[in-house]
């Protein structure tokens, strides 16, 4: 890593199969392990915080209730009363994103997140949902939607082309926003590491500027916590809204 | 409820195995600089399926057993707080019906004591003027004794006037003529002469 010109920082986006030869036939990398950790670590929270199910809460109880009527609430609020019955998912997709998100933050840690496959299987997840659940609610009427109301007959070949394709992009904006902001992310708390790992090579004068680079990855790694909720939002939000869309008569 | 909670199972159920496909059949793209694009590499598909499998896990974990435990909590306590307000609202209701019952008692015993102060007050009255009118009859008989007295005492001084004026009368002639008149002469002049002017 020392070696000046050879710091890669994509190099930490690659895939390593754990286990040896097991993970390589069972395609078992490192970041579906840290999906396992990601969803470990989530149901340890809620099962320790839940443990007391006291009527006044303590902290671990308090903040467990929180991100449950938080997510409840988003549901509930944006489907409408429908969305009562996929608050499960919501809650899944928020945190599954949020602890990939900052578990990734750790240091030696892997960011699956960051890796548009996982991105776009669950923006693609959530779009085929959509999909399934607006034919179930709405059946033929779901395919009305691609001609907005109101608008000329005469339009039509020029509106409902641009509907479709902007109900298709759906699944491509909603992975690439968040494996991009991750990546991007990751990209920049290791170009600035190796600044200091650069500036460490030019003696004491180095050492003392490699102040900034840390100082700046320190404020980074501020920004990429807000990031990493923001996104999980961000997506859950979305998928949300998508599904308000889906349950609407 | 049930169809939308059956569909998303459904769904999610159909999209695990659609990734799962994808996934597996994925066609081997180009390798470009960012491993994350380099789908030639089993691992970064095999994320695909492994993510699937994992999540989907993950949401029958939470659906199942997690979230349903802290919506109990919720509920149980949201219920404790409804309970708990309700029997605070009867016991402030039975605290205001003491009040007003208690407020109610004071005013029927003030009502009921200014009732008796009033007739107390108006059999005093009453006693009083009984009393005073009782005074006054007997003043009344006295003054009307008195005056029965008066004039009695008038009529005997009145009917002793002419006893006196008749010897008078018989002492002035008897002095004038020297000779003692008739009493019964005097008598009836002096009565006649009092008729005449009618002192009486």
């Amino acid at each position: 890593m020392a070696g000046g010109s050879s710091i890669n920082v994509l190099e930490q986006f690659e895939l390593h199969p754990v286990l040896g030869g097991l993970g390589e036939a069972l395609r078992f990398s490192q970041s579906p392990l840290y999906m396992i950790a990601a969803v470990c670590l989530v149901l340890a929270f809620l099962y320790f915080g839940m443990r007391p199910a006291a009527v006044v809460p303590g902290r671990l109880q308090a903040a467990a209730e929180v991100c449950y009527e938080f997510i409840h609430n988003m549901a509930v609020d944006t489907i409408g009363p429908e969305g009562a019955a996929f608050f499960p998912f919501i809650f899944t997709l928020f945190f599954f994103i949020l602890a990939g998100n900052y578990i990734g933050l750790l240091p030696f840690s892997f960011t699956f997140t960051s890796h548009i496959a996982v991105t776009f299987a669950m923006a693609f997840m959530v779009f085929l949902l959509t999909v399934v659940v607006s034919l179930k609610v709405q059946g033929l009427r779901f395919f009305a939607h691609f001609m907005p109301d109101g608008a000329s007959p005469f339009l039509a070949p020029l509106l409902i082309p641009i509907e479709i394709l902007s109900f298709l992009s759906r699944p491509v904006s909603l992975s690439i926003r968040l494996f991009a902001n991750m990546v991007a992310g990751h990209v920049m708390f290791d170009i600035f590491a190796s600044f200091v790992v650069m500036l460490a090579g030019f003696g004491v004068v180095g050492d003392v500027f490699a102040i900034g680079p840390i100082a700046i990855n320190v404020a980074l790694m501020a920004l990429e916590l807000l990031v990493g909720v923001l996104q999980a939002y961000v997506f859950a939000i979305l998928t949300c809204i998508y599904l308000r869309e889906a349950v609407a008569h | 409820m049930g169809v939308i909670t059956k569909t998303v199972r459904a769904g999610l159920l159909a999209t695990v195995c659609g990734v799962s496909l994808l996934a597996v059949s994925a066609p081997g793209a180009y390798a470009t600089g960012m491993p994350q694009l380099d789908f030639a590499n089993p691992l970064v598909t095999g994320q695909v399926m492994w993510g699937a499998i994992i999540f989907f896990v993950f949401y029958l974990v939470l659906s199942k057993a997690m979230l349903p435990g802290v919506a109990r909590v919720l509920h149980d306590r949201s219920q404790r707080i409804t309970g708990d307000l309700e029997v605070a609202r009867s016991a402030k209701q039975d605290a205001d019906k003491a009040v007003a019952e208690l407020q109610q008692a004071r005013k029927d015993a003030m009502a009921e004591a200014q009732a008796h102060l009033q007739k107390v007050l108006d059999e005093e009255h009453r006693a009083a003027e009984q009393q005073m009118q009782e005074i006054n009859a007997r003043l009344a008989s006295e003054i009307a004794d008195a005056e029965k007295n008066v004039a009695a005492e008038k009529a005997r001084a009145l009917s002793a006037l002419k006893e006196i004026a008749a010897d008078t009368t018989q002492a002035l002639v008897q002095r004038l003529t020297g000779v003692a008149p008739d009493a019964q002469l005097v008598a009836q002049s002096v009565e006649s002469a009092s008729a005449h002017r009618s002192i009486i």
